[in-house]
């Protein structure tokens, strides 16, 4: 599989390929050092409009595990995660290059049915954005979006989810009242609640803890180590101290000269495990970004 | 490297500046003459609403004096004999707007929803520009085509709607012969429902403008959140445009009311004025407060023409309420806090 697919949103692509058929979706970490990978990105570069945001960027991201995207403002960490559930698709100018795998499958393939994706892969964004509706319905909106509707099948859905994300202890007796109204990391905790209520194989989180106080991170961070043995989870982060303690491995991004245009073109510079990029990078740029010495 | 060392670098005229800088300038003068500025325009807006207000009230008293309360009981409009009021023309003036509005409503609030969701951008901004331009045209012209083009095929309409949905009181036709494709077509027309066929043509930029600017409100990280979790385009629309629109959607509809309540020129050339009431919409023969007045106005006796100033500030006050309860449902929109759990 080395040769190159160009497959644009709206494009007749390629018909949908599968490279070796994997069990499943079972973790089969147990035979496997390294586990199974989730998303086979290939030579990814992304463009709105005529601007080449992102080039080239190859990386597997593997199940169960936390991936830290990291990397100076602009370099592109958002928008190689919104190609992962093709939130992408919303910006008109966009266009992607290159292929995404998932589970084998290529994600921009036109036969691919877009809602069904973002359906399994879930997404928490920087700013929390509850819906102006009840915490409980929050929650239940995925649910009910995938066909359930038995009310005791949702409340149960509703407390696991909240448990979940933490929140249930805070919420519980007013599940009713709208969920605009908590505070900003209990509406981070709601969004979170939301995304893991449809049971999704992956979280994406844009900058999750960039509205949040410390002790609020923190509940963030433990949370995500529990919640990693059953999703995997793409984070993108500022805050190279959080990489560091709660990613297994870490994507070092930054900007380089774009000889077509006086824009900066985002280039993946480093993908390793998180131990390997934060004591013995293997790239200058590295080094000097999680230092602190960078530009 | 240079962009990152600019940075770094103050910026040059800041270098060596001892002086302590004043807050007061020039700023704060024309800021103070933009503040007067408009606060003038907003109390002219005040007198001149108020003007009419009491130029009508004053104009009205002697005809209302006259008649007292039977001005809003009375059907016919006879002024010269004393006997007159607004019971039927009024009726008749609400029936049109309901059936512009009713029929403007579904097609402007999908016109907004097309614009702002779903069409492409080039798209986008042509059809905005095509319903600002629907807004332009002038009534009479809407009167016209009303009048000479279109009533020909809302005919049809009316006579299939009498035919098969002839058994709701709303849409039976007195002398009308369903049963018959050869029947005489005049049962139809000049009707209610014409009227307000043409007056929805022009109650729906208005109403389409309004839900548009709402639902170009909605914070794109709702949209995203919704999305996120895999709803559908028609899906997002739901939890998200449509709560956070709610405000703007019954305001901009009731904006449309008044609009619809008061248009003149264009009803005036399409009804035949008639002072029995009918809720029969599709029926031949209608009336409107301002096409009476259109219609009366130039061969009214001084008494006459202060009946017409009666009938006139009936329908001030009707649209004034009307276009209140509209801004104060588009100024309350959102927040979203309050919507219901
Ligand atoms: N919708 C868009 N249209 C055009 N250009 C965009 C759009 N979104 C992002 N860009 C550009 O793409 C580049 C990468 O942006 P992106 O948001 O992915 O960066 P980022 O790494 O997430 O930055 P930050 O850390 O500040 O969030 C930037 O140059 C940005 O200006
Ligand atoms: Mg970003």
């Amino acid at each position: 599989m080395t040769e190159q697919g160009v497959t644009s949103v709206t494009d007749q692509g390629p018909t949908i390929r599968i490279d070796e058929p994997r069990a499943g979706d079972a973790p089969s970490e147990t035979t496997a050092v390294d586990g199974h990978v989730v998303f086979d990105v290939r030579d990814l570069s992304v463009y709105y409009g005529p601007f080449r945001a992102v080039r080239d960027a190859n990386l597997h991201i593997r199940q169960h595990e936390i991936t830290a995207f990291i990397g100076p403002s602009g370099c592109g960490k958002t928008t190689v995660l919104r190609c992962f559930n093709r939130m992408n698709d919303f910006i008109e100018t966009a266009r992607v290059e290159g292929t995404i795998n998932y589970h084998g499958v290529d994600l921009y393939d036109p036969q691919v049915n877009s809602t069904e994706v973002r359906r399994r892969i879930g997404m928490v964004f920087q700013k929390p954005n509850p819906f102006p509706k009840s915490i409980y319905d929050n929650v239940a909106y995925g649910p009910r979006l995938a066909g359930m509707k038995k009310k005791a099948e949702l409340d149960d859905v509703v407390e696991k989810s909240l448990r979940g994300a933490a929140l249930w202890d805070e919420v519980k007796d007013r599940l009713k009242n709208s969920g605009l109204g908590l505070s900003g990391g209990q509406q981070q905790r709601l969004c979170i609640a939301r995304a893991i209520a449809v049971d999704p194989e992956v979280i994406l989180m844009d900058e999750p803890c960039s509205a949040l106080d410390p002790i609020a991170t923190a509940r963030i961070e433990d949370l995500m180590q529990e919640i990693k043995s059953k999703f995997t989870i793409v984070i993108v982060t500022h805050n190279m101290q959080q990489a560091a303690r709660v990613s297994d491995r870490t994507a070092f991004f930054t900007t380089e000269v774009n000889p077509e245009s006086d824009r900066r073109t985002g280039v993946l510079v480093e993908y390793d495990l998180t131990k390997k990029i934060f004591s013995n990078p293997g790239d200058e740029r590295t080094e000097q970004y999680v230092t602190g010495r960078f530009g | 490297m240079t962009a990152e060392l600019r940075t770094v670098l103050p910026p040059q005229e800041r270098v060596g500046e001892p002086e302590p800088r004043p807050f007061a300038g020039r700023q704060g003068r024309s800021d103070k003459v933009f503040t007067r500025v408009t606060f003038l325009s907003g109390v002219a807006v005040l007198a001149i609403m108020g003007a009419v207000g009491f130029f009508l009230t004053l104009e009205s008293t002697d005809a209302l004096g006259r008649v007292g309360f039977s001005f809003l009981t009375t059907s016919v409009w006879e002024p010269d004999r004393g006997e007159f009021g607004i019971k039927a023309v009024l009726t008749f003036t609400v029936l049109i707007a309901l059936v512009a509005v009713a029929i403007a409503f579904p097609i402007s609030m999908a016109t907004a929803l097309f614009i702002v969701e779903i069409a492409p951008r080039r798209v986008k901004s042509w059809l905005v520009s095509l319903v600002d331009l629907m807004a332009a045209v002038p009534s009479v012209v809407y009167g016209l085509w009303g009048a000479f083009l279109m009533q020909g095929q809302v005919i049809g309409l009316s006579r299939w709607i009498n035919t098969w949905f002839g058994w709701i009181p709303l849409f039976s036709v007195d002398g009308a012969d369903p049963g018959n494709p050869l029947s005489n077509a005049t049962v139809y027309t000049a009707s209610t429902f014409v009227a307000g066929v043409v007056v929805a043509m022009m109650v729906m930029p208005i109403q389409c403008v309004v839900m548009r600017e709402v639902f170009s409100q909605v914070p794109p990280g709702e949209r995203e959140g919704a999305f996120a979790l895999g709803a559908t385009r028609w899906g997002m629309i739901r939890v998200v445009t449509l709560p956070f629109g709610r405000g703007g959607i019954i305001g901009g509809t009731m904006l449309g009311l008044g609009r619809a309540l008061g248009e003149t020129i264009a009803v005036y050339m399409i009804i035949s004025s008639r002072f029995d009431i009918s809720f029969h919409v599709l029926e031949s023969g209608s009336n409107s407060v301002s096409a009476l007045i259109a219609l009366r106005y130039a061969e009214a006796s001084d008494f006459g023409l202060s009946a017409l100033f009666s009938a006139g500030l009936s329908l001030f006050l009707i649209t004034l309420v009307v276009n209140f309860t509209a801004s104060w449902f588009v100024a309350r929109s959102r927040s979203g806090a309050d919507s219901e759990a």
